[in-house]
């Protein structure tokens, strides 16, 4: 299952980043912070070529040697993120929707709430909940 | 071993090219051998054939070749590859030897030379003997041969020369040394090119025919070898597509090897060249997603195979060369045309590169750290007899041994010792930096801003590691504004942390202070305990003295840093450092706010500093100061507090120079404005916030305008879109969220206590003058002085209705256009508090429509603000709007003296002018008089008097006036005569009688002036008696110059009968009168139609009967009989 899970806002910073806690919790940081260049830049080409806007999963972002790291983004430009162990060879591109489309699930449900201000840093137990049953390894 | 040993061989990384050698050539005393060899090596572009040229001398001794083998049974492999082997074949055993001879076809000495020659051949034979080098000989003749089968004696010296030198046809050419050299080279060169491919394919076929010898059991390394041989050859033959094929089959055999501790080192080293060569081929045979996966292949085959654990370093070390050369290729495969994109370019190989390059360090510091007491193992197990290995990937203390089990367990010790210790002494963060910088290079060609900058802080981090702090500090600061704008605060928190740890031990004393003060501020992501730490050395190095070191930095770097901030505490430079906000997120959050958007001059200034602290403890400040656009008002608002050292650590959490986490601090400040500031705007230009204190070390914050920070901005807008409930704070507590910037405000003019008040009687008419009574009265509770009025059309306006309007203060004298529209500055004197004064204004609109009209009063007051008094100017000012109407309407009228109407009058015959003035005002208006101011083509027949002078008139009513005029015979004129003006002298009634009449000019309509050519006109009594005869006379005259013929003739009327001529015709003499006597008896009583004269003028036919005819009466008024008269008659009967 995924190793990092982010939700990202318009304007790229983090809303909720939470990876398995290892001592390269900031590895995880960065790999998401550089992912949004790929993001953004499927993004635009997305926006130029006129894509169904229903299209929201934008699939690998790139490859690293130990981890693969998958995007998808909403139609209000909220990016979801998540890494996955490159050894996870079980998990398959329909799984990763999925798991994309249950997160969006929950973030939908976290804006819902009339308490929660749009653009905070979310703090949800039912979204940490979902988040951590993405992240249990089923092995 | 080098420390480039994990480099790739320079005989691996070249392209293959054919290998011939040139012999018999003098390069350096012979020039024709010189022209010779230089068209050879110059202009070799990529349209020549591929081929590596050598010159050598003829009896250059090449390397012996074995004995050929002629079974394999018996014969056990000591490794894959010999070192030595791909040199060989590309730079010591050529495919050919070119034997250059001169020899011309007529040479007188044939005989010696072609015996000579043979010898030659002879001796490049003995050196290659075994091989299957190919020999060939080119005569250099100096003249240009003649066409084949012309020269009998050539063809048959050149089939001797074969005979002789034991050389097929194909194998001797000739070359004329003429002035098309170049020409003759570059045939001769695909020749030997011919030659040559056919010499490695005999040699592909001579190692293929070995395999049939081979046996899996004992020849597993053959496999290899011979596999890669063939692909070797296959490539220098320029057969690409059969090398790559053969590469990768060689490429599976290697994987196919079993794999053990001892052997692991040379299945990996033949693994990663022959991966080299086929990448290297699929780029350049423009399959780079071939080349890309037999990477991944090669990557995921590989990267298990770690080996020995005590040497783990060399496997990180071989993998990051690896991905460096597989980086490379994709460069080279890019420069050549390759297109790149975003998610597959060189960088991601040279970035996992340099994470390789980094476990190794990690794994040399882990591995190799030996104590000093630990030598060098003496004899050098890595030292050979011949100073390099026999073959790739083999230990030097072991060459040749191919048993999994160790026969000498001390040599292996010993030899992985001395691994360990040459590690040690290999500058990994060199390696390490130089792949992050490739990478960098490449993510920023491809428009990956985010990797980019992930990188260079890797970069920097790696400089901190190898303790070059100055380019460690530059790199990461150069990057934190990255992570700063887009809000990733962990990121920028492990950043600063770095950074910090720089600064400290480069004693950097403002880049320590800056990055301490955003290490404590809301964006750091530290734990307290670790801001507690950082605050406490801030705080120290604020009174002068020396910060503990950061935690996990070098001992000796330290100890150097420790020195250093000894030498900062005692040297005498300055210690006030500036720093600006806007770029950072300090640890103080400062936001001023303007109590209002614009004060009266007479009102404090007030605005407030709100502070806010992000640290964990209570902090003091020592001043602060608030800078303003005008510089005059500073001097009011700043805040210090001399306070004593001893007193600094007591009462921390009280008094207005101390910051409490959490908790808002607000300052209050408040000024006066100047006067002359009235109109203008005071900004904010700066807040200096003053940590520290003159006697040690002094940091200012300086905020730009009213506050704000790096994350201000951001901030500010969360906080405009939510829509939270704010927690209920106690009564004096301030929600930082809720204070807005406010960071200008304008200074207006204090509010006057005066009334205005303007009194008149709308609407206006046009060109009278129109009375403005001006009320001004005091309602201050002092003096005013100076008080002035402004009266006039109010600014901004159509142009043309300035044009139009005057303004005066006196109603005597009527306004001209030399009258201003705005009376500026009337001095009206001082008033006394209640004291009122009235100003008359007049007002002539010279135009119908809608005006503004301002009064603007202005005055000087003294006041008192602060207890200081200052000296006010005061304004106040009123409009109405004054709408302008015609006072009337005249309209002009011609009539025939019957009171027809006229469209034209006639020369020398009387008309009627008559004029109604209808009046249009509200007002009553009484005209004063009216003049008539004739044209001098137009005459008056009786006095022209005026007829309504004094008249009023009320609205509606209409005046008439009516005038007889002639219009004397003035030849043709074309548009009508001019009748003159009508002027009116006017005025409201209601006026006062010192107020001048207005005269208002009418411009009377031209008139269409005809001349008749006769005129006609009758004398009759003004009325007749029934039986009394009337007596008619008819008058014409002639008005031409010429002889008018006339014809006359009478219409009889039922209620007369006349005498005279009934029928006539006349003429006329020019410029003369005729008359003409009837008598009408009248017959009837009552109003009589007359007789009708018809008059017919022969030479104008345009001028009708009916036209004459309008000039003479056509009717009259008969009264009855009388008795008398009857009797008169009877009696004259």
């Amino acid at each position: 299952m995924a190793v990092c899970i982010a939700v990202i806002a318009k304007e790229n910073y983090p809303l909720y980043i939470r990876s398995t806690p290892t001592e390269s919790e900031l590895k995880f940081h960065y790999m998401v912070h550089t992912s949004l260049d790929v993001v953004d830049e499927k993004i635009s080409a997305m926006g130029k070529a006129l894509v169904d806007q229903r299209e929201l999963y934008l699939g690998l972002l790139y490859p690293t040697e130990d981890y693969k790291v998958y995007g998808y983004v909403t139609n209000s430009k909220v990016k979801f993120v998540m890494v996955v162990d490159s050894s996870n060879t079980a998990l398959r591109d329909n799984e990763i929707r999925s798991m994309f489309r249950k997160l969006h699930n929950s973030y939908t449900d976290v804006m819902c709430n009339p308490f929660y201000n749009p653009g905070d840093r979310i703090q949800s137990r039912a979204f940490d909940t979902m988040v951590t049953s993405m992240m249990i390894q089923v092995c | 071993m080098s420390p480039t040993q994990w480099d790739f061989p320079v005989e691996l990384c070249c392209r293959p090219m054919a290998f011939v050698t040139l012999t018999g050539l003098d390069v350096v005393y012979n020039a024709v051998h010189r022209a010779v060899w230089d068209a050879f090596c110059a202009n070799r572009r990529a349209d020549r054939v591929p081929i590596s040229f050598k010159v050598l001398p003829g009896d250059h001794e090449y390397p012996k070749c074995r004995s050929k083998r002629t079974s394999y049974e018996w014969y056990i492999p000591k490794g894959v590859l010999k070192t030595g082997w791909m040199n060989k074949h590309l730079n010591l055993v050529p495919a050919l030897v070119v034997v250059f001879y001169e020899l011309d076809w007529d040479e007188p000495q044939w005989k010696e030379k072609q015996s000579e020659c043979a010898t030659r051949v002879e001796i490049v034979r003995q050196s290659l003997q075994g091989r299957n080098t190919k020999v060939a000989v080119v005569l250099i003749q100096k003249k240009t041969p003649l066409p084949p089968g012309e020269d009998v004696i050539a063809s048959e010296r050149a089939a001797a020369l074969c005979n002789v030198c034991e050389l097929s046809g194909k194998s001797l050419f000739v070359l004329p040394h003429t002035d098309h050299l170049v020409g003759y080279i570059i045939r001769l060169e695909n020749a030997f090119y011919e030659h040559a491919q056919t010499y490695y394919y005999t040699e592909i076929r001579r190692v293929k025919s070995h395999k049939e010898f081979l046996n899996k059991t004992t020849h597993q390394l053959l496999f290899v070898r011979h596999q890669f041989k063939i692909a070797f050859f296959s490539e220098l033959k320029q057969d690409t597509q059969n090398a790559l094929k053969n590469y990768r089959i060689a490429y599976n055999l290697v994987h196919e090897l079993r794999a053990h501790e001892t052997n692991i080192l040379e299945i990996k080293t033949m693994a990663g060249f022959i991966n080299y060569k086929i990448c290297r081929l699929c780029f350049q045979h423009n399959t780079p997603l071939d080349a890309i996966a037999q990477f991944r292949k090669h990557i995921d085959l590989c990267k298990k195979k770690i080996g020995s654990a005590e040497l783990a370093f060399e496997h990180a070390a071989w993998m990051a060369k690896q991905f460096q050369a597989f980086g490379d290729l994709f460069d080279e495969a890019i420069k050549l045309g390759l297109t790149a994109i975003q998610t597959q370019n060189p960088g991601f190989y040279y970035q996992q590169a340099a994470y390789y390059a980094q476990e190794r360090k990690q794994h040399a510091k882990a591995l190799c750290n030996h104590d000093a007491a630990v030598m060098y193992p003496n004899p050098d197990p890595l030292e050979t007899q011949s100073g390099v290995l026999d073959f790739y990937g083999q230990r030097p203390w072991r060459q040749g041994i191919l048993s999994f089990d160790l026969s000498d367990p001390e040599k292996e010790k010993a030899g992985i010792l001395a691994i360990q210790l040459k590690e040690r002494s290999v500058v990994h963060s060199e390696i390490i930096i130089a792949l992050l910088s490739n990478a960098v290079a490449q993510f920023k060609k491809y428009k990956c801003p985010r990797m980019k900058s992930h990188l260079m802080v890797q970069m920097g981090e790696e400089y901190y590691y190898a303790k070059d702090y100055t380019k460690a500090l530059k790199l990461l600061d150069y990057v934190m504004c990255d992570y700063r704008s887009e809000a990733w605060w962990t990121l920028l928190t492990s950043i600063l942390t770095t950074a910090l740890k720089c600064s400290y031990l480069m004693a950097q004393l403002k880049d320590y202070i800056t990055y301490s003060l955003e290490l404590l501020g809301r964006a750091s992501t530290l734990k307290d305990e670790q801001k507690s730490r950082i605050e406490k050395n801030l705080m120290n190095v604020l009174m002068n003295e020396s910060p503990d070191p950061e935690p996990d930095c070098d001992v000796l770097a330290v100890k150097t840093a420790q020195k250093l901030w000894a030498d900062r505490v005692s040297l005498a430079g300055s210690n006030v450092f500036q720093i600006g906000v806007q770029d950072f997120v300090p640890f103080v959050q400062c936001k001023a706010k303007f109590h209002a958007p614009s004060f009266h001059v007479d009102v404090p200034v007030e605005f407030d500093v709100f502070l806010k602290a992000d640290c964990p403890h209570p902090i003091r400040f020592s001043k602060l100061c608030v800078s303003f656009n005008n510089q005059v008002y500073n001097q009011f608002c700043v805040l210090e507090e001399a306070s004593k050292a001893s007193e600094v650590l007591e009462n921390l959490t009280q008094g207005k120079m101390c910051l409490v986490p959490g908790k808002t601090r607000k300052l209050s400040f408040k000024f006066v404005a100047k006067t002359e500031d009235v109109g203008k705007k005071i900004e904010i230009t700066s807040v200096d916030l003053f940590l520290g204190s003159e006697s040690g070390r002094c940091v200012v914050l300086s905020w730009q305008g009213g506050g704000g920070d790096a994350a201000s901005s951001q901030e500010a807008l969360q906080a405009a879109r939510s829509f939270k409930r704010r927690p209920k704070l106690a009564e004096d507590e301030i929600h930082w969220d809720s204070v807005i910037i406010q960071a200008s405000t304008m200074i207006i003019s204090r509010v006057p206590n005066i009334s205005v008040h303007l009194r008149h009687e709308p609407p206006a008419l046009m060109n009278e003058m129109y009375c403005l009574v001006v009320t001004v009265q005091s309602h201050e509770k002092s003096p005013i002085r100076d008080v002035k009025l402004t009266a006039g059309l109010k600014p901004g306006q159509d142009a043309n209705l300035t044009q139009k309007t005057h303004v005066t203060l006196h109603g005597a004298e009527l306004c001209d256009e030399s009258y201003p529209a705005l009376l500026t500055d009337i001095p009206v004197g001082d008033l006394h508090p209640g004291e009122q004064l009235e100003k008359t204004v007049y007002v002539r609109c010279g135009t119908v429509g809608s005006r503004m009209f301002l009064v603007y009063v202005s005055y000087l007051i003294n006041t008192t603000v602060e207890g200081k008094e200052i000296i006010c100017k005061c304004h106040k000012d009123d409009t109405v709007t004054i709408e302008t109407v015609f006072p009337f309407d005249v309209a002009v009228r011609f009539v025939s003296t019957k009171f027809e109407h006229l469209e034209r009058v006639y020369a020398d015959i009387p008309f009627l002018l008559m004029t109604d003035v209808l009046s249009a005002s509200p007002w009553a208006l009484t005209i004063v008089s009216s003049e008539l101011q004739l044209a001098p083509s137009m005459t008056a027949m009786d006095h022209l008097e005026s007829q309504i002078d004094k008249v009023v008139l009320q609205t509606g009513e209409s005046a008439s006036e009516c005038f007889c005029l002639r219009c004397p015979s003035a030849g043709n004129i074309e548009g009508g005569v001019a009748t003159g003006h009508y002027i009116i002298s006017w005025k409201r009634a209601s006026v006062v009688e010192s107020i001048p009449a207005v005269s208002t000019v009418i411009t009377l309509p031209h008139v269409i002036a005809e001349n008749i050519p006769l005129h006609v006109n009758a004398d009759l009594p003004s009325f007749g008696r029934v039986r009394e005869s009337l007596p008619v006379r008819y008058h014409l005259q002639n008005k031409t110059d010429l002889v008018q013929d006339v014809e006359i003739s009478v219409e009889p009327s039922d209620a007369f009968m006349f005498s005279g001529l009934k029928q006539i015709r006349l003429r006329i003499l020019p410029g003369t009168k005729q008359e003409m006597l009837y008598n009408f008896y009248p017959l009837m009583a009552g109003y009589q139609q007359l007789p009708s004269l018809n008059i017919n003028l022969l030479r104008f036919p345009n001028f009708t009967n009916q036209l004459l005819r309008r000039f003479i009466p056509t009717s009259i008024f008969v009264k009855p009989q009388g008795r008398l008269l009857e009797d008169t008659s009877i009696a004259a009967a």
